[in-house]
């Protein structure tokens, strides 16, 4: 059971509710793609058991082959390589090492060589594993680091695993929701709250995931978000109040549901919740739950990668996928003000 | 020596771009001959690296010398290897900054911005 | 024209609420908004009109003609991205593609072709007095510095003549951040004290010294976490950074917020705050 928490924006709580649900999940798995500002770590404090460098390839010149026809600075659309005083210079950050320039060369004078661009980090936390990605700065994608920590994290016995993705709606908050089960979109309900959950609300629909969503810092009154889900249909899984001793223990990177009762409670039955939501939204998609025990009963993960990449290919080569259009998402969230 | 500007519009009276791989134009000036050209900046438009680009589009016009506000440090390690040397200009006109110039009142630029990738680099 | 960015490490710490509130102080004749990914400016200042809309085109994207496709399969063997699936018929997926054009090149029968691909929507808000420059990536298109940088040309190329213009910039520090630093006056960093912001504050800070551009910080939610609130104090004025005030937590933000309304429309504790802050940033931008 995979269950990827995103929000349009950062800073809404998407690793607070990841972070607690993980904690009152034990034994589970926590995964944190945010690759480019992973702070699970912080929260969880886990003793590392084992590191592994992530590499892409990076082309390098045979100096000695090199004619200079430029036809690799000519065929890089992304600028990475330039030829100036018979020399070709590579710039490894701009690479997106797509290997375009070794194909193209016409003397074989450039190969490939493996360069780090971040590392994976996996450790323990009481009963929690922890599953760290972190992208150098710097370096130009994050996704392969998504791909490994999603391969390894998912591989660890029937343990429920909580996946913190990256904010927003780009390739790579795709990329970490792949494979999820469930997603739960976290938003604050303000007006700015409402236009941000729209867009990953667009996002899960796209992909054809089930999905609820947690309203982080709540006021009890009404809200734009509260709108917002009421006129689509959207379920509320649970709500976490805007509470000045949360926040404060939350701000010390402390999870909260080990500190106080009333927030393991919280997180306790939002778990429960999103379990039921599952449960119900797998009974009207037996497909999913065939392929869920095959995945529980230890299936290899390349099986499951071909069978993720191919489910998100087949979304998204639908027609209408491309329609989304932003200035939509943008009337509607207006309307809700 | 050729020397090149980053500008705005096709004029000399115009300002330096502000911003050099995104300019929409290079003013190419022979010190010598005191011509000068106006040269489009293909790169302008690339989503990254544009930098880059624009540093070998400069190289290729045989620049001795390129006068800029500021510089990315990619597009500075171009001009190493080319062996162009970077000048500091001022808030005047393409036309009083190459007159600067020419005087050698211009200071030498030293300090690049890291790339729109390129955080980890030098220059910070 | 003197401009202002305001910036924070990471998303959420209250850049919008701040920015809007400051474009009200100003009474700003220019403003722009680059977080690109979740632009929310929009939603708090008022504008009748529609604004002037103009496709932004990222990287091409591989089209692929099943009628000509042979499934040789090569194309797919190249791909680094995984973008090209085999099936019934080979097709490319759009989020999936990076757009560097090894397909195109390695198809021996030309059923690859590069396309140009709409990636973004840019908004223009113009009217006798004010300009307001923003715009929107689409779901799935990677962050781009080369839409920031649009957004912020298309602001001074319709409100040249402009004493101020302020910026909410993008959160983070990646290539958006950096495009929208360049060729700024100066910055004011938001920064919110919890131990995530702390390291943040610390990262963007450090960004935005390569840059040549003034560099002041303020402190939103500043009673959330004191301690650490005390120490991103202790760390601007050991850097020698301005510190231009703190803003408390405030439940009033957030309705002001709901009702579309910047938080000096309204008398509450942060808005009397940040009326201070704005003073002395003005104070230091215009020195």
């Amino acid at each position: 059971m995979k269950i990827a928490v995103l929000s349009g924006k950062g800073g809404t709580g998407k690793t607070l509710v990841s972070v607690n649900l993980a904690a009152v999940a034990a034994p589970s798995t926590y995964i944190d793609c945010d690759v480019e500002e992973p702070n699970g770590h912080l929260f969880f404090k886990p003793e590392i058991v084992r590191e592994e460098l992530i590499t892409v390839k990076i082309p390098q010149v045979d100096e000695e082959r090199c004619v200079g026809c430029r036809e690799c600075v000519r065929f890089c659309n992304y600028n990475a390589l330039a030829y100036v005083n018979q020399k070709l210079i590579i710039f490894d950050d701009v690479c997106h090492s797509c290997g375009g320039c070794v194909l193209v060369c016409p003397e074989a004078a450039l190969s490939e060589r493996d360069k780090a661009i971040g590392k994976i980090e996996i450790g323990v936390s009481g009963d929690v594993s922890v599953y760290t990605g972190i992208l150098n700065t710097g370096e130009a994608t994050g996704i392969p680091i998504i791909h490994r920590l999603l391969e390894e994290g998912s591989d660890d016995g029937n343990k429920p695993v909580f996946i913190d993705c990256p904010p927003g709606s780009a390739c790579i908050v795709m990329e970490s929701i792949k494979d999820a089960d469930y997603c739960v979109l976290v938003a604050e309900p303000t007006l700015f709250g409402a236009h941000n959950l729209n867009m990953v609300y667009e996002l899960v629909k796209l992909f054809d995931k089930p999905f609820g969503v947690v309203l982080n810092k709540c006021l009890n009154e009404e809200n734009p978000v509260d709108q917002f889900c009421s006129d689509k249909g959207i379920e509320i899984l649970g709500r976490i109040p805007f509470d000045h001793e949360l926040a404060s223990l939350n701000s010390s990177a402390e999870i909260v549901a080990h500190k106080q009762d009333e927030y393991r409670e919280l997180f306790s039955s939002l778990l429960e919740t999103i379990v039921k939501k599952m449960g119900e939204s797998a009974g009207s998609k037996r497909d999913g739950v065939l392929s869920d025990l095959k995945k529980m009963s230890g299936d290899t993960v390349s099986g499951e990668r071909g069978e993720a990449l191919h489910g998100s290919h087949s979304t998204c080569s639908d027609g209408s996928v491309k329609g989304v259009k932003p200035k939509e998402v943008r009337s509607e969230a207006a309307v809700d003000s | 020596m050729k020397v090149a500007i980053p500008a705005d519009s096709k004029s000399m009276d115009s300002k330096v771009c502000a911003s050099f791989g995104r300019a929409p134009y290079f003013v190419v000036y022979d010190t010598e001959t005191k011509d000068s050209v106006f040269v489009e900046n293909t790169a302008a438009s690339g989503t990254g690296g544009a930098g880059i680009r624009a540093a070998q589009i400069i190289a290729d016009q045989g620049v001795g010398a390129m006068l800029t506000p500021r510089c990315g440090q990619n597009a500075a390690d171009v001009f190493r290897s080319a062996d162009i040397k970077l000048y500091r200009t001022n808030d005047h006109s393409i036309k009083e900054n190459i007159e600067a110039f020419v005087k050698g009142e211009l200071p030498l630029l030293e300090d690049f911005h890291a790339g729109f990738h390129g955080r980890n680099r030098g220059g910070l | 024209m003197k401009q202002l960015l305001i910036l924070s490490g990471k998303g959420g710490t209250g850049k919008t609420t701040v920015a809007s509130a400051f474009i009200k102080l100003a009474d700003a004749q220019a403003y722009a908004d680059c977080d690109v990914d979740a632009p929310n400016l929009h939603l708090v200042t008022e504008w009748d009109k529609e604004p002037v809309r103009r496709d932004y085109y990222g990287l091409p994207v591989a089209e692929l003609t099943p009628k000509l496709c042979t499934h040789c399969d090569r194309c797919r063997q190249s791909c680094r991205f995984g973008a090209i699936t085999a099936g019934e018929s080979y097709s490319v997926d759009p989020y999936g593609c990076e757009g560097c054009g090894v397909c195109a090149y390695v198809c021996p029968e030309g059923a690859i072709k590069m396309v140009p691909a709409v990636a973004g929507d840019l908004q223009l808000y113009t009217d006798e007095a004010r300009v307001f420059s923003t715009a929107q990536l689409r779901m799935g298109s990677g962050t781009s510095g080369l839409l920031v940088t649009e957004v912020k040309k298309e602001m001074k190329e319709a409100a040249s003549d402009s004493k101020l213009a302020i910026i909410d910039g993008s959160p983070g520090i990646g290539c958006p951040v950096i495009a929208s630093l360049s060729g700024v006056d100066m910055v004011l960093i938001v920064a919110e004290p919890s131990i995530s912001g702390l390291s943040d504050m610390e990262r963007i800070i450090r960004t935005a010294e390569g840059f040549d551009t003034k560099i002041a910080v303020c402190t939103n939610k500043h009673d959330m976490n004191p301690e650490i609130s005390e120490k991103i104090e202790r760390y601007c004025a050991q850097r020698g950074l301005p510190f231009m005030g703190r803003i408390p937590f405030d439940p009033a933000a957030v309705r002001a917020v709901n009702n579309a309304q910047t938080i000096v429309d309204i008398e509450c504790p942060s808005g009397t705050a940040v009326k201070e802050i704005f003073e002395k940033t003005m104070a230091i931008l215009f020195e």
